[in-house]
């Protein structure tokens, strides 16, 4: 087995036994790059020279005798929406196409801190808008199954990383299912933790009150030990929660007697592929025969879940990314004869349609006279969510279902019909809009593409969460490898 | 139809976004598809429902009034597309 | 046809807190073009924004001096539009749920009282600012602009008043009543020559004894209390004239030309804006609890008209006095001061605070408190004339000397010899020698003229260069006359 296939606790091991280096692991991950990426195209940026100075320093951390972190020399990808000190940082898009940050995100920072390994930064839908990364100003990634295929988005450059090896974990953004849904189709896990668990300071926003920063792991024990380090209170982020950190790998206790596993039917009903919905079904039946209780129940307010996000998330964004004009950073038309030639031409060669059209989209649901209708009711619709939610949660220690509705579709199929490709998300937005955690992780295959399993807790609830998904893995056992 | 060309180039000109008479068109009717979506939502009674801004209830968030550190004028202007005098350029505004 | 004015303010005030409203970079002014920026102000991507409580508490602080109601819960929005000012293009901003709402102030007009409601108070991000190259540094005609961030994010509170004021005076009296409560309080240096106060007026007219209201103007580019008065009464003659000409005024805003001393077109609204406010997604909402905010009410410091009312009763001082003295902080502060030391009449040193001290303060257009003067100065200087050692016009003399260099009044009197001549043979002796020389002034004065005595007391003045006793000469002039 190459290191570069390994898991994050794997290498660990292996690395405080003194078995490997961290440059080594460097060089495994790094020739697999090599090897793949020009099929894969996972990456926008590759950081190959800092990575080998920050496996150096673990190496001689290690050398030094120092006690090191569980993340320490484990290579790892970053979604170009996090800001790198130093390290070009586009989101996707022409506007910021030379963008260096003069500051880190507080999410990967406490990575850095940690002594990870930046591989470096990953493709993804511009400004993170978008299911398949067909968005991106720059190339497509390809699914690692299916060169064909999308691998989903808006986070797909960092799921085909993990899923393709090029990376041990990644980071990437989830706003309406982002990280889960690409997770899903390439066949890793991912997961959204509770919305203010993760700072967001130095995430480029998409929409505040439903971005989060999650991970894309090999398994669900690597998602608990990066959590670890991910989460925490940022005083930088005045939506940030103040908790007591959990060690969540304690969480992984392998054992669901008595779990109660709500399967919500507004998940499992129309516009879910029937074969996807049987591979979900038959990872619910393991579920129940190892213990769990099991039954069907409805949160009727979800089917105006994708109704209200389509709202929400376009409103927050078309404030968001006023800021990108041409005056401070990003790019300017060269021959602007006035003020307002510069923001009319900048902004409308710099972002793609889908950033467009989610910008007027915004513009429209804020403006006079369409307030009330669209985004004052949306909001209102999204208490309701999050009172079905609520209700569920009284019954339920988790809810399950499919995290998309079907698997990795081709290339360019969707890209015309706007409306088609936002039902990708129709299963993951609620857990948005109500800011709780979900996870992704793979429960089977169809026509040799990678289905996931949904798995959403309560608010905080990431522990549940996670020991439900492990159990689940354990009992799956699942380890099929995309044939690269 | 949800929405029409005229508001789509009110809303495109509110955001800043130049488009030719090809796109507004484009736009229209994927716009009027996705609001015609989106405007299910007209159809659930909503009455006395609060709105939710944030799914999180954290309320009174504030720091102390300390100086810190600041960038250098280098730093905040690292990335200027155009810059004099420590200072950004845009083109006349009037 | 006889007219009314209609005149609401809306005032936007800086906070003197140490930090910025959503950051941590220093508030200071004057200081190098984007120097004092950081990835929050300068609205880098992915950066976000944290309230400073210090700012909250002085806009409650505010709103609980003029009387508001506070908001127990209260949020921020984000006010969307484009300016090259402004680094997110939204700026931080407040709506339908302000910090503060329904105050009022009440002014003395000396001859009438009248009360000017505040509809709201709240809170918001300033705009960086822009220099126009070009064109004489005038937006109209500039080849292009430079933007410096220093400003931006600086803690602004917004004032707006009720439609209350009918006068440019009272519109001028309700601005510096406002600016002495906010002195008082410490929340702002309130300077409208630095920009930390700055007043936008709306005006409109309707024939009196109406209750429609007509349409209004904006008033911008207000940069004195002078200026605020005199524009408006510009504006308000020139409304009058138009619909007495039969024109229809227009909703715009106007551009206030000092030098000129008329209004002009800026801008008309023919382009409505549409802001689209939302709650900001990146701020919390606050709430505050009834015993904090009594809390903040206890702190309060004497206001103005507490003062006012103080200065009457204890010094016995007349309201046109205790009004001025109490209008300025530091000026009040060094009235009691001085009186502390002084021990004298309370209307004296009003006298002389009021009449030479402000006189020289505005004519070097420094406040009180820029200067080398103390209290002390003020007293000892009082003093030497009670004891008759100078009189009051070599007082008058030498306190220019005190401002600038702080010394004593003694010290210069003793440097400068310029002790009052109290000797009756010495002055005897001078007041002949002004008889002999000035005939026909002795002439007239035993014609009648009584004004000849004041000639000849100046006279002798000139030649003891202000030293001799007033009271003396006059008695001496007259025994000899």
């Amino acid at each position: 087995m190459e290191l570069y296939q390994m898991t994050i606790h794997e290498l660990h091991e292996k690395l405080v036994a003194k078995e490997i280096s961290a440059k080594e692991i460097t060089e495994s991950v790094f020739s697999r790059i090599d090897k793949v990426e020009d099929k894969v195209k996972a990456y926008l940026l590759i950081t190959r020279d800092t990575a080998f100075e920050q496996a150096k320093d673990i190496d001689e951390k290690i050398a030094a005798g120092e006690k090191i972190s569980p993340l320490a020399g484990i290579p790892a990808a970053i979604k170009d929406v996090m800001c790198t000190r130093g390290v070009r940082t586009t989101c996707g898009s022409k506007i910021l196409e030379n963008y260096v940050p003069v500051y880190t995100s507080t999410a990967v920072e406490n990575l850095l801190r940690e002594g990870i390994v930046m591989t470096g930064k990953t493709n993804m839908d511009e400004f993170a808008m978008g299911s398949s990364n067909e968005n991106s100003r720059f190339f497509p990634t390809h699914n690692p199954w299916d060169l064909e295929r999308v691998p989903g988005g808006s986070s797909g450059g960092s799921a085909a990383a993990v899923a393709a090896d090029e990376a041990i974990f990644s980071l990437g953004s989830d706003t309406g299912g982002s990280i889960r849904q690409p997770a899903a189709l390439c066949g890793v896990v991912g997961m959204k933790p509770t919305y203010g668990l993760v700072s967001r300071y130095g995430l480029i926003a998409f929409a505040s009150s439903l971005d989060q920063i999650g991970p894309f792991t090999k398994d669900v024990t690597d998602c608990a030990i990066v959590l670890n380090y991910l989460i925490g209170h940022d005083p930088m982020d005045s939506t940030s929660v103040k908790i007591d950190k959990p060690d969540y790998t304690k969480a992984l206790v392998g054992d669901l007697k008595g779990i109660r596993i709500g399967v919500p039917k507004e998940l499992m009903a129309e516009g879910i592929d029937s074969q996807v919905k049987s591979v979900v079904e038959n990872a619910i039946r393991i579920l129940a025969e190892n213990g769990a209780l099991v039954a069907e129940t409805s949160l009727p307010n979800l089917a105006y879940a994708l109704s209200a996000y389509y709202i929400i998330a376009p409103a927050e964004a078309s404030s968001n990314l006023a800021r990108f004009d041409g005056v401070r950073y990003g790019y300017r038309v060269p021959d602007a004869e006035d003020l307002m030639d510069m923001y009319m031409r900048t902004r409308a060669e710099g972002f793609g349609d889908e950033v467009k059209r989610r910008i007027m989209l915004g513009t429209y649901a804020l403006s006079a006279g369409y307030y009330e209708a669209y985004y004052g009711r949306a909001q209102k619709v999204r208490t309701l969510i999050i009172n079905d939610f609520n209700r569920a949660f009284d019954e339920f220690d988790v809810l399950v279902s499919p995290t998309s509705p079907t698997t990795a579709f081709k290339i360019g199929e969707r890209i015309a019909d706007p409306l088609q490709m936002y039902l990708s998300d129709i299963c993951t937005i609620p857990v948005n809009l109500a800011g709780i955690p979900g996870i992704s992780v793979p429960c089977g295959m169809v026509d040799g593409l990678p289905v996931g399993l949904q798995i959403i807790g309560k608010s905080l609830g990431e522990e549940m969460v996670l020991r439900v998904a492990y159990n689940f893995e354990q009992l799956f056992g699942w380890k099929e490898k995309p044939n690269l | 139809m949800a929405i029409s060309e005229k508001d789509v180039k009110h809303v495109a000109w509110l955001a800043r976004l130049a488009l030719t008479d090809e796109e507004v068109q484009k736009f229209t009717q994927q716009l009027d598809v996705i609001l015609e979506h989106a405007g299910k939502i007209a159809e659930l009674d909503v009455e006395n429902v609060p709105p939710t801004s944030h799914a999180i209830p954290i309320r009174n968030v504030f720091r102390e009034d300390e100086v810190g550190v600041c960038l250098a004028p280098e730093e905040a202007l690292l990335n200027a597309p155009k810059k004099e005098n420590q200072s950004f350029v845009v083109p006349r505004i009037v | 046809m006889e007219f009314e004015s209609i005149i609401g303010l809306e005032i936007h005030v800086e906070l003197a807190t140490k930090s910025k409203m959503f950051c941590a970079c220093s508030t200071r002014f004057g200081e190098e073009p984007n120097t004092q920026t950081c990835p929050v102000c300068l609205g880098l991507p992915g950066s976000l924004p944290v309230a400073n409580e210090k700012a909250i508490e002085y806009v409650i602080k505010s709103g609980l001096a003029v009387g508001c109601d506070i908001s127990l819960y209260s949020v921020f929005h984000r006010k969307n539009y484009f300016y090259p000012d402004m680094p997110k293009n939204y700026q931080i901003s407040q709506y339908d749920l302000p910090l503060c709402v329904n105050g009022h102030i009440d002014l003395d007009m000396e001859g009438y009282e009248t009360r000017i409601g505040i509809t709201r108070i709240h809170l918001e991000e300033d705009t960086g600012k822009l220099i126009h190259v070009g064109g004489a540094g005038r937006i109209a005609g500039a080849e292009y602009s430079l933007v410096d961030f220093n400003r931006a994010g600086v803690p602004l509170m917004e004032i707006v008043s009720e439609p209350d004021i009918r006068t440019p005076e009272e519109a001028k009296a309700y601005a510096q009543k406002l600016r002495s409560i906010l002195l008082a309080l410490g929340v702002s240096d309130v300077s409208m020559e630095k920009g930390s106060m700055r007043v936008d007026a709306n005006v409109s007219i309707r024939p009196k004894g109406s209750t429609e209201f007509g349409v209004k103007t904006e008033l911008k580019n207000l940069n004195s209390f002078r200026s605020l008065q005199r524009a408006l009464a510009y504006e308000i003659e020139r409304q009058k004239k138009a619909i007495e000409a039969g024109e229809v005024i227009v909703q715009e805003t106007r551009h206030w030309d000092e030098n000129k001393g008329v209004t002009s077109t800026l801008r008309t609204k023919e382009y409505a804006h549409d802001y689209r406010y939302f709650p900001d997604p990146d701020l919390v909402p606050m709430e505050f609890k009834s015993d904090w905010i009594e809390k903040l009410r206890a702190e309060l410091p004497e206001l103005p008209d507490e003062r006012k009312q103080r200065f009457m009763k204890d010094y016995g001082l007349p309201a046109h006095d205790a009004r001025l003295l109490t209008e300025d902080k530091p000026m009040g502060d060094f009235f009691e001061e001085t009186i502390a030391l002084y021990k004298g009449d309370p209307k004296f040193v009003s006298n002389w605070l009021l009449g030479d001290i402000s006189y020289y303060l505005n004519t070097e257009n420094l406040e009180i408190d820029e200067t080398a003067i103390t209290p002390r100065h003020l007293a000892d200087l009082l003093r030497l004339i009670d004891q008759g050692v100078i009189s009051g016009k070599i007082a008058k003399e030498i306190f220019p000397e005190i401002f600038e260099t702080g010394k004593l009044p003694q010290v210069i009197v003793e440097e400068k010899g310029m002790t009052q001549i109290s000797d009756e043979s010495e002055i005897s002796s001078i007041v002949d020698l002004v008889l002999q020389e000035n005939p026909g002034a002795v002439k007239e004065y035993r014609e009648g003229k009584e004004r000849a005595l004041g000639f000849l007391v100046g006279q002798v003045m000139r030649l003891t260069k202000g030293r001799a006793n007033p009271q003396l000469v006059n008695r001496l002039l007259r025994e000899k006359l």
